[in-house]
């Protein structure tokens, strides 16, 4: 069925969102990213080294995968507003995954650090896609602020913990107005299944690829997955019951 | 005069330009941004830009990563 992902009116065919973190070399993130049917994959900004051979950024150029930069590291609003204006001129875009996190053990995003760099790379012309904790208000504010889509975590990022907080995930997509993008935590094919299931739009990984045993063919899993969930929230599932119900006629 | 380019401490004897601090560590004409003293600055004036005794250089690049 022709369902796509819309974002700030861009369109996309998949809705597999891929982080490129994590992976053993560029080769490998090559075929995963690939084999995920992925459209759209963030990069993080960091001071070049002259010593690196490769380029991330010429893999995705090569695949025709859209970028998207992210504020990865930021632990302030300020940080955060000057990488995405780094990146928007070392990229040519104006899209940032923001992220602003309170502390390196759980990396968490501070919201209040976060809603006001949203605040401001919106007034700056920025399609911001927030990576936000999985609270509905705060996922308000963020749509209220001009975001243009919410990025909730299942859990913690590389946790491989799943959705830890289904109910609030299901609050937030019922009240959001933008799409609901799940943004890390993500550990297997279920859990991104999961996500889309409870009405996301999309899903965002990288580290449930990036670092399995084999980043290729999880990367296919995923892709299966979040088509498979988002066909399952279109089909819409049977309302749980306490009882059985016979599937095969009691007469005759 | 020295300036700061990606933490390292640069010795500088001529005046230079933002230009010449970022040739020396990339020739990539696309994928790389500047800030000088924490303010972004453009690629089109990176030329005309001189740099003064102990201005801060940043020179980003797009990595793996999120």
């Amino acid at each position: 069925m022709d369902d796509p992902l819309l974002i700030a009116g861009e369109s996309f065919s998949s809705r597999l969102i891929m982080g490129t973190g994590g992976a053993p070399s560029l080769d490998v993130l090559d075929r995963a990213l690939a084999a995920s049917g992925t459209e759209l994959t963030t990069v993080a900004m960091r001071r070049i080294d002259p010593s690196s051979a490769g380029s991330v950024l010429s893999l995705l150029a090569d695949r025709g995968i859209r970028v998207l930069p992210n504020t990865a590291g930021c632990f302030t609003a300020t940080e955060a507003v000057r990488v995405a204006r780094l990146a928007r001129e070392a990229l040519g875009t104006s899209w940032v995954k923001l992220e602003v996190i309170a502390d390196e053990r759980t990396l968490l995003p501070d919201p209040v650090e976060l809603l006001t760099a949203a605040d401001q790379l919106v007034t700056d012309g920025f399609t911001v896609l927030p990576y936000t904790n999985d609270d509905p208000v705060l996922a308000r504010r963020l749509e209220q602020a001009g975001c243009a889509a919410v990025m909730p975590l299942g859990s913690p990022i590389g946790s491989g913990l799943g959705i830890r907080n289904q109910h609030n995930i299901e609050l937030i997509v019922e009240s959001a107005g933008v799409p609901v993008i799940l943004d890390a935590g993500i550990g297997t094919a279920s859990d991104a299944a999961i996500a889309m299931e409870l009405g996301c739009a999309a899903v965002l990984l990288a580290t449930s690829v990036t670092r399995a045993r084999s980043p290729e063919l999880m990367a296919e899993s995923m892709r299966l997955a979040v088509t498979a969930g988002r066909l399952a929230y279109h089909a819409g599932r049977v309302p749980r019951r306490r009882y059985a119900l016979a599937s095969s006629p009691p007469a005759g | 005069m020295e300036v700061i380019i990606n933490g390292e401490p640069h010795r500088a004897a001529s005046p230079m330009s933002l230009a010449q601090a970022v040739a020396l560590l990339t020739k990539a004409e696309t994928g790389v941004a500047v800030a000088l003293n924490g303010d972004v600055v453009r690629r089109s004036v990176w030329d005309s830009t001189r740099l003064a005794d102990g201005d801060q250089v940043e020179v980003v690049t797009a990595v793996q990563g999120g």
